[in-house]
């Protein structure tokens, strides 16, 4: 099987190619160069270690919404207390206000097929996804069966139970970290999904707590991205580990871990370049960094996957990917503070069995919460909008 | 993970043809599909409503039930459909007869504006005009560091001021004029929809400069929330356009439909990868093949052109035309191809694979096992495969640490291949004389067989053909 599959693909790679430079042939024949609109792309070097810093590089910035708030508003020294922190049901207006609403449609009515259809739709809309609404759904239809529900409010409340129990296995939910030892946690994700900002908000949380925390500028190719860093490093009294410019991440993660080691830090945060996670050659270099990290055993703690909360299904195909690279054990969904509603965390749960941890929620260092399944739901289903 | 939606469709058409023509209920069904393909796009909810209405509409007419093949044709209908919707309107940037001409780029944090700011400049640029980018991102002072970089790597005038956005933007027109230059990308700060304070800073800057084009960057992987965000932007500073980026990743993009369809305004440009030539018009059609999940032979031919070296093409293409794919060949067509990226996906672009060769689970180590036997070859033997007897069979199998059987096994689905192969110089050759003949500038490419003993339907009409070079 392999081998036509492989056969036919060389073939009809072959093909195309061919085509190609026919096409072309007949363009310089015709001695005509390319429309403006249609630039064609030149052969390109794909190398993963381009010396040439890219787009990427700077793509970095983009990837911080945090670093945009006014330096004023930050008043990092006077750090918040922990107490503060901000419940995640205040945050979820936007995720709330679309359930109730749609539930405020179907209320007052006798179940029929359009409760379903409202129901399903609400689900949808948060980006939970079919199969995750479809399973979901079924369950509450068994359990509407058993308890012979009448009322939508019945139905409203056992779909409410079943985003719990989705949500709610075993997993745990804390970020790793053993004192007295050095603990490692990496960051991974696409691009512009905030992991620099993630990082600098944990960072400051750590410190707060009172552990010595080292960044690692582990996103080599964009000289912006450390700098970035930096400015977290600065804000909340975290050290700042970073290479040359276009020097190999993994010898950036391997110094600073060196560096903790001998300044007594207990918690390295690495940070890495957002890749997509299509990219073969970049996720090579992922998984590579993660041996680097894995050379000093037990020191890597959490691999964690960033997730934008707007992100679509495409979320569901990230989490698979990079879990394959580099072993994700838990997710850090960012930017929920927006309309988004995050429903992809209940697909990656469901699907994929790996555990939301954090979830950021605003600009604040203090935006960054825990991730309390029970609390998620109870928020998705809260009445009082 | 996702089905594509001619796998979908296929075990309901099968039930069709033997009857020939559709029923309301068929059409029912079948939407119900087309529907979930759709939401798998991450395509908007309520926009897959009012599309699957607009489908049905044309579907239950007469134009499906004459149709030989029932089920292709509903495809098509889809396919069109998508198509219409995304690029119903042409879009075209609006250029101000009295220059500069003002462009915004507006959108959520991580959407990619300051790189698509960049990638615009260079584009712009390449077609004779003069852009000055503007850094009107104050929020967070790297930003404006970032673009300033960029615009030195795409070698075009940067201009920005340590004041507020709105000032940046106004002193930015007056520098445009003072340089000469006639087209002003203002590349603004990420913000939220929901965030009213900055919206309003959005407002204020759009009323100083007027920008001619105001145009909305959106991840193509976003999922429900594009709806949400494209219709507040458009509210607040009314939108021209959209820039769909990140589309080299594997998501759907389904965004790009629910946001055209919600504002109506076209999509202009799509970023296909990180490198700043990475940008270019947006191709509806093929926006429409990969909602639906058939594969993307432009995407391939792309990624052949990126990977493969002149040289090597060249050398394709020879042995091509020649029809004589040899072992040797073969070893050295399987680097290249294993540059594209993992071979699922590469598959995955091919149209016509069935769905059991696309969801094979292929392990790229697998292939190590292929190269290994081809490597334990003598030259010769690789060129004539035919040379291998008995014990020289031992001796690759005892070389490549495999067993006579799988060798057997490579040389027989080989021959096969290479018979097909033949088949498909023809193809090639005819495109090649079509052009050298130079007549008229459009090349239509040749539609390319689905694969020798892998019989795939699926695809519509045969493959999109070529794009004009």
């Amino acid at each position: 099987m392999l081998v036509v599959i492989l056969v036919v693909l060389v073939a009809l790679v072959l093909v195309s190619a061919g085509v190609i430079v026919a096409v072309r042939a007949a363009g310089r024949s015709k001695a005509r160069g390319p429309l403006a609109g249609e630039p064609t792309a030149p052969p390109v070097e794909r190398a993963v270690a381009t010396p040439t810093p890219t787009v990427d590089e700077l793509e970095a910035l983009l990837r911080a919404p945090d670093v945009e708030a006014p330096p004023a508003e930050v008043p990092a020294p006077e750090a918040p207390e922990i107490v503060e922190r901000p419940r995640l049901r205040d945050r979820l207006g936007g995720t709330r206000k679309a359930f109730s609403g749609a539930f405020g449609r179907i209320r007052g009515r006798k179940i029929d097929d359009d409760t379903w259809d409202e129901l399903e739709e609400s689900l949808l809309l948060a980006d939970v996804g079919m199969l995750t609404t479809t399973r979901l759904l079924d369950a509450v239809r068994t359990g509407a069966k058993e308890t012979s529900a009448t009322e939508p409010d019945e139905l409203i409340a056992l779909l409410r139970d079943e985003v719990v129990a989705l949500l709610a296995d075993d997993a745990d939910r804390s970020l790793r970290l053993t004192p007295g030892e050095q603990n490692v946690w990496m960051f991974v994700g696409v691009n512009g999904v905030g992991k620099t900002t993630t990082i600098g908000k944990l960072a400051a949380q750590r410190v707060e707590e009172g552990h010595r925390v080292v960044l690692a500028a582990g996103d080599t190719f964009r000289a912006a991205a450390a700098d970035q860093l930096q400015l977290w490093a600065e804000r909340t009294g975290g050290e700042l580990v970073r290479g040359q410019e276009g020097a190999d991440p993994s010898s950036v993660v391997f110094d600073a871990m060196s560096a903790a080691a001998s300044r007594g830090a207990d918690l390295v945060l690495v940070d890495t370049a957002g890749r997509l996670h299509t990219k073969k050659n970049l996720m090579d270099e992922l998984s590579k960094l993660r041996r680097i990290v894995d050379r000093t055993p037990g020191a890597l703690k959490e691999v964690m996957l960033v997730i934008d909360a707007s992100t679509g299904q495409n979320g569901l195909v990230q989490a698979k990917q990079f879990a394959e690279a580099v072993d994700v054990t838990g997710i850090a969904l960012t930017k929920l503070d927006g309309t988004s509603k995050g429903g992809i965390v209940l697909a990656i749960q469901a699907e994929l069995g790996i555990p939301v941890k954090v979830v950021g929620v605003g600009e604040g260092t203090g935006d960054l919460i825990e991730f309390d399944p029970a609390e998620f739901a109870s928020a998705l289903f809260s009445d009082d909008v | 993970m996702f089905d594509a939606l001619s796998d979908r469709l296929d075990g309901i058409f099968s039930k069709l043809r033997s009857r020939g023509r559709l029923t309301e209920k068929d059409v029912d069904e079948i939407s119900r599909e087309i529907r979930l393909a759709l939401l798998e796009a991450d395509v908007n909810v309520r926009v897959v409503k009012s599309f699957i209405g607009r489908v049905k509409e044309r579907a239950v007419g007469a134009e499906v039930a004459k149709a030989l093949d029932p089920g292709q044709q509903f495809i098509k209908i889809v396919h069109e459909e998508l198509v219409a919707t995304l690029g119903g309107t042409t879009g075209k940037l609006t250029m101000s007869p009295k220059p500069p001409t003002v462009l915004m780029l507006a959108g959520l944090q991580g959407s990619g504006k300051t790189t698509a700011a960049a990638k615009l400049a260079k584009l712009l640029k390449s077609q004779g005009l003069h852009p000055l980018l503007v850094g009107a991102d104050l929020q967070r002072p790297a930003a404006v560091e970032q673009l300033r970089v960029l615009a030195g790597r795409v070698d075009v005038p940067f201009y920005s001021e340590a004041t507020d956005p709105v000032s940046v933007a106004r002193g930015a027109i007056e520098e445009a004029q003072r340089l000469g230059r006639n087209f002003v990308i203002v590349d603004t700060a990420g913000r939220l929809q929901i965030d009213n304070d900055l919206m309003d800073e959005l407002k204020a800057i759009a009323a100083a400069v007027q920008p001619q084009n105001t145009l909305l960057v959106v991840d193509a992987m976003t999922g429900q929330e594009a709806v949400n965000v494209a219709e507040a932007f458009n509210d607040a500073v009314g939108l021209d356009g959209v820039i769909l980026t990140k589309i080299d990743g594997d998501a759907r993009g389904g965004a790009a439909l629910s946001v055209k369809e919600v504002v109506g305004k076209p999509i202009l440009f799509a970023g296909t990868g990180e490198k700043l030539d990475e940008f270019e018009p947006f191709h509806p059609d093929r926006m429409a093949s990969r909602i639906l999940g058939m594969g993307d032979v432009l995407t391939l031919i792309e990624k052949v052109e990126a990977t493969f070296e002149e040289g090597e093409k060249r050398k394709a293409e020879e042995i091509l035309e020649s029809g004589r794919l040899t072992l040797e060949d073969f070893l050295e067509q399987m680097q290249q191809i294993k540059r594209m990226g993992p071979l699922q996906n590469v598959l995955g672009m091919l149209p016509g694979v069935p769905k059991e060769v696309r969801n094979a689970e292929i392990d790229d180590k697998d292939i190590g096992r292929i190269e290994a036997i081809i490597r334990s070859m003598t030259p010769e033997e690789r060129r004539k495969p035919e040379l291998i007897n008995g014990s020289r069979r031992t001796r690759i199998a005892q070389g490549s640490g495999t067993s006579t059987s799988e060798i057997n096994n490579l040389l027989k689905q080989f021959k096969q291949v290479q018979t097909m192969m033949k088949g498909m110089g023809g193809l090639t050759r005819k495109a090649k004389g079509k052009g050298k003949k130079g007549k008229g500038n459009k090349l239509k490419g040749p539609k390319l067989p689905t694969g020798g003993g892998l019989t795939g339907s699926g695809l519509p009409g045969g493959l999109p053909g070529f794009p004009p070079r």
